[in-house]
């Protein structure tokens, strides 16, 4: 491979930019992350390293808002995470001041979007290690919305998706999966997913729900072990069902 | 003329303010509220120059909502003031902005506090405060009147006194106001006092 990932801003013969493929590559190692868009609720989900024993475990935080109504979820390297939700966070802010609006949720994730695609055109810089999944509820209409973004600079839609280490088998599980469900079904959908990839119980975890009414919430480590539980037990009900096909019929 | 006064009372502040909308000798519209809801526990009454004190409040408004989203929490009342002030205080050497401002806000653990901000950044921590034609009046009313501790009746009845005062007084008395309260509840609309309705558009 003949320094064609030297400087970003240059194509390798084939085609590739390989710093962003790289970029990429930090994604796909970086923690596991989940986003679901229910009727009434969105929820995202990260995988939470296991932190070390002194440390406290609220100061790293994966799922942030950015506004009242919008929140972000990252994959990938964090340090560059928080230079992307500071200069999101700033947008936000300054669109409600020029146009007295809050931004949509396509708004915002087009304005982080384009920013990781600067860093992959520019001289001097190195693209943003981050895979973000952005939701919200559109200020005016409350329809829920996801959207995804790469460190390529391109965005997407989704009812419900997956990014970082083991993406593509959480998003093998949300396609199995996904039904248009609302309130408390979403989390555990979302929570089903997680733990595809993720070992259970509430300290591996980080869940973020939003709802229209409330905004975004932090679920408590006891509350997302509840749910943990109750998804085993079902898990469990299904399995002894399975083995001893009911005797009755 | 413009009138914001305000004060603090036990566990709430206050502030009112004129709802008129000048230009010359001419009412543009009589419902313009000068008192910002600035975030959930702080208010901000401002008079001035009427586009300054739109672009100025709403500027100051942004970048605590910023502050807020960075950090996780809130800034203090006493923060706001400082902030502020400072904002002001840079732009008074470069472009000043012409507005006066009365800062309510509630903290947890501190309680209610009142902050007067005029344009050229002076910052006074105060239990009442007034700026504007009204406040030749409605300063002298709240010297009479005012004791610390008011219960939130005394201090609307005293808020009342101070308008009939602008009203009965004040030649180029304005016709309506709106009374703001911030308390451990929050910051929201208390109730106006109105002497005229904007008149509706007729039916062509």
């Amino acid at each position: 491979m003949a320094r064609y990932d030297r400087a970003i801003t240059v194509f390798s013969p084939d085609g590739h930019l390989f710093q962003v493929e790289y970029a990429l590559e930090a994604v796909r190692k970086g923690n596991a992350a989940v986003g679901v868009r229910g009727t009434d609720t969105i929820v995202l989900g990260v995988e939470k390293k296991s932190t070390p024993k002194l440390q406290d475990s609220r100061s790293v935080r994966k799922i942030v808002s950015l506004d009242t109504h919008i929140a972000l979820a990252c994959a990938g390297l964090k340090a560059d995470a928080r230079v992307l939700i500071n200069r999101a966070r700033i947008e936000c802010q300054s669109h409600r001041l020029t146009v007295e609006d809050p931004v949509t949720v396509e708004y915002i994730t087009r304005y982080i979007a384009g920013l990781q695609q600067k860093y992959t055109q520019s001289g001097g810089v190195r693209p943003f290690g981050l895979s973000t999944l952005i939701v919200g509820f559109d200020p005016y209409s409350g329809v829920p919305a996801l959207y995804q973004t790469d460190p390529s600079g391109t965005f997407s839609a989704w009812k419900a998706n997956a990014t970082g280490r083991n993406s593509n088998s959480m998003r093998e599980f949300l396609e199995k999966n996904y039904k248009e469900t609302s309130g408390q079904e979403t989390v555990k959908l979302a929570i089903r997913a997680l733990l595809e990839v993720v070992e259970s119980g509430g300290k591996n975890i980080e869940i973020a729900v939003m709802t229209k009414e409330h905004g975004l919430r932090q679920l408590e480590e006891a509350e997302i072990d509840a749910i943990v539980a109750e998804i085993e037990a079902e898990k469990a009900a299904a399995e002894a069902a399975k083995k001893a096909p009911s005797r009755d019929t | 003329m413009e009138c914001v006064f305000g004060l603090v009372g036990d566990g709430f502040a206050l502030v009112a303010a004129d709802t008129s909308a000048v230009h010359s000798i001419l009412v543009h519209k009589s419902n313009e509220d000068k008192v910002m809801i600035l975030d959930s526990h702080k208010l901000l009454g401002a008079s001035g120059e009427a586009g300054d004190r739109v672009q100025f409040t709403e500027y100051i408004q942004k970048n605590v909502h910023l502050y807020e989203f960075r950090n996780g929490i809130p800034l203090t009342t006493a923060a706001t003031a400082n902030f502020t002030r400072g904002e002001l205080a840079i732009a008074l050497r470069k472009n000043p902005y012409f507005v006066n401002i009365l800062l309510a806000g509630y903290d947890k653990n501190i309680g209610p506090s009142l902050y007067y901000i005029d344009y050229i950044a002076t910052l006074h921590k105060v239990d009442k405060g007034a700026f504007g034609y009204g406040s030749y009046f409605t300063l002298s009313m709240m010297d009479r009147h005012y004791k610390s501790g008011m219960s939130l009746e005394e201090a609307i009845d005293l808020v009342d006194k101070c308008i009939i005062e602008i009203r009965s007084r004040l030649v180029v008395a304005p016709p309506n106001f709106v009374i703001k309260i911030v308390d451990k509840d929050g910051a929201r609309e208390y109730a106006w006092r109105e002497s005229i309705k904007d008149a509706g558009v007729s039916a062509a």
